[in-house]
């Protein structure tokens, strides 16, 4: 099967939070709790176990840019809907000790459900802090890709409910050049700061759901330089050994004498 | 209380209300900063207090291991030895039953061991864990029979393959939670990573030489250890103090903060002095064992509560990887 993919446009979202109603209604996903958070009309905060599509509402001052290109608006008012990054290296799966998270043949990250055991060792592995475990329940959870919907030939539930096509899903090559045409279209008509978020230069590799933002990844809590945590696997390994190698010399120097 | 009467809205009272509005111009979201308004971009570490405690355990039972074989190639007293690998067995006993009891899912505890692999260090932790807590009950169990005059050739060679296997597993047990910590998201850990498994490893063998004693074994052997290892934890403070980095705020900022430097100056300085003054006399030797192991316990938890702060931290992780 070919690889496939989300590219999510801000540009084009307005916010519904449609992605968020049918992700959970076609997951079964539980309540997450009612709780204002105070923060523009952004009342989940972020994704977690019980949330796999969340809906960012961004307000910034002038100083970041017009709501319309070449005005003077005085505020700007941006909408994301976040997601799994189904990352290329990811930091979830290299975690996993049970062998519950997988790579499925569309190239995205699934988590066996029936396999976890709840060690919780992806949640701090996950450098977009997209994975967590969900108390009740005690296994992680996160974004399933609808791996279910994509095996029975259908697109994933948020991508299929969007009213705007800010979220599309396809194929991944075909995708990321979407994504290019989309950002010089979008430099042409104006908005000079329109870029792909992908890190694709770090260790993580490029990501499987990119996303179409306006202004700094930093503003929508996207790492701008994410790594996959095993690159630090190879200094911390050398610091156990070496110093276990000091630790039996101390210790037989303290018998010895 | 009735509030000075003022004189009712007028019409230019309106205009200059209107006025007023226009000047502080729209209202200002609290999106002020580089972050989505400070919420967090990472998850925090999950695990229960079940999690440190075995990484201290884990730290002891392994370097008494060690210790025992080291002692047993010393020729040193065969009881020594022996309360060595009993540590090392109780603590590998109780070590399974904390990590189990911290899974959402205890009952699937076995699928730990669907799977052996080498990129995650929790996979590592797991066979580690299984191959030292075998090799200990195999090695006392050795040591026992032989006790207990079943002594032939086969036994005691089959004895010091056991114990050496156990000291190896009982090394990478006390160490590998370092990394476990090390090579994950979260920048407080992770910039520590060479760091941390050296700390826990010097934590363990001073926990370990501080049970001996009091346990009764006040050799100077177990003397030594104890200065070395509150020798080193000291050296290891002092860097933490001197070394200022951003990425390094929970350290010394906060409950975790706070924590590991009581921790910091428990194993280090405080045991350090004890045992230098008083070392001599018994008391002496009880008190710094009793402070290290102290010291050591908090450690574990502080650098927990650390990576928790660390990763509540959005603008942490934001300059580290920009300065990358």
């Amino acid at each position: 099967m070919a690889r496939t993919a989300f590219l999510t446009d801000a540009t084009v979202c307005i916010g519904c939070k449609a992605c968020e109603v049918a992700c959970k209604e076609w997951n079964e996903v539980p309540d997450d709790g009612m709780v204002w958070s105070g923060f523009s009309y952004d009342n989940t905060k972020s994704l977690g176990a019980s949330t796999w599509r969340h809906v960012l509402f961004l307000e910034q001052p002038s100083v970041a840019g017009p709501q319309i290109a070449d005005t003077k608006d005085p505020f700007r008012w941006i909408f994301l809907s976040d997601v799994c990054k189904h990352c290329a290296n990811a930091g979830c799966l290299e975690a996993c000790p049970t062998g519950s998270i997988v790579r499925t043949e569309v190239g995205s990250v699934f988590v066996q459900p029936d396999v976890c055991n709840g060690c919780g060792y992806c949640v701090v592995s996950c450098p977009f802090g997209v994975i967590d475990k969900r108390p009740d329940d005690g296994r992680a959870f996160k974004c399933t890709f609808c791996y279910d919907r994509q095996k029975a030939g259908l697109i994933p539930a948020c991508a299929k409910a969007c009213p705007t096509q800010s979220i599309q899903f396809g194929d991944l090559d075909e995708l990321r050049l979407r994504g290019r045409n989309r950002v010089q279209e979008l430099q042409e008509r104006g908005y000079k700061d329109a870029r792909i978020y992908n890190p694709e230069e770090t260790s993580v590799g490029g990501i499987h759901a990119s996303f179409v933002i306006l202004g700094e990844p930093e503003a929508y809590n996207l790492p701008p330089a994410p790594e996959v945590p095993t690159v630090y696997l190879k200094s911390a390994w050398t610091s156990a050994l070496v110093s276990a190698a000091i630790l039996v010399a101390i210790v037989c120097a303290a018998f010895a004498f | 209380m009735k509030s000075p009467s003022k004189p009712k809205a007028t019409e230019e009272r309106l205009d200059e209300i209107r006025e007023a509005a226009l000047k502080a111009g729209p209202a200002q979201g609290p999106q002020t900063g580089e972050s989505y308004y400070g919420l967090p971009v990472l998850k925090a570490p999950v695990w229960t207090w079940e999690v440190p405690l075995y990484f201290f355990l884990g730290g002891i039972s392994g370097v008494s291991a060690c210790i025992g074989f080291i002692a047993q190639l010393f020729r040193s007293d065969p009881a020594f030895v022996r309360v060595c690998f009993w540590i090392a067995l109780i603590g590998a006993s109780i070590c399974p039953i904390l990590l189990i009891a911290d899974l959402g899912r205890p009952k699937r505890f076995l699928n730990m061991l669907r799977v052996f692999k080498l990129r995650s260090a929790m996979s590592m932790g797991a066979w580690i864990l299984v191959a030292f807590s075998n090799c200990a009950f195999l090695a006392v169990l050795c040591f026992e029979l032989i006790l207990r005059g079943l002594a032939n050739p086969f036994l005691i060679s089959l004895l010091w393959l056991l114990e050496g296997s156990a000291a190896i597993t009982g090394l990478l047990l006390a160490s590998y939670t370092g990394v476990l910590i090390g090579a994950t998201a979260v920048p407080v850990w992770s910039q520590n990573r060479e760091l941390l498994p050296a700390h826990f490893l010097t934590s363990g063998l001073g926990g370990s030489a501080a049970i001996l004693e009091l346990a009764g074994f006040l050799i100077p052997a177990t003397q030594v250890l104890g200065f070395v290892a509150s020798g080193i934890e000291t050296l290891i403070e002092i860097f933490l103090e001197v070394r200022k980095r951003p990425v390094d705020v929970p350290l010394h900022h906060g409950r975790s903060g706070k924590a590991l430097r009581i921790a910091g100056l428990l194993e280090g300085p405080a045991a350090l002095l004890v045992r230098a003054f008083l070392g001599a006399s018994h008391t002496g030797r009880y008190a710094a064992a009793v402070c290290f192991l102290l010291g050591s316990l908090l450690s574990r938890y502080a650098w927990i509560w650390a990576g928790r702060a660390s990763a509540d931290d959005p603008h942490a992780l934001f300059n580290l990887q920009r300065k990358a």
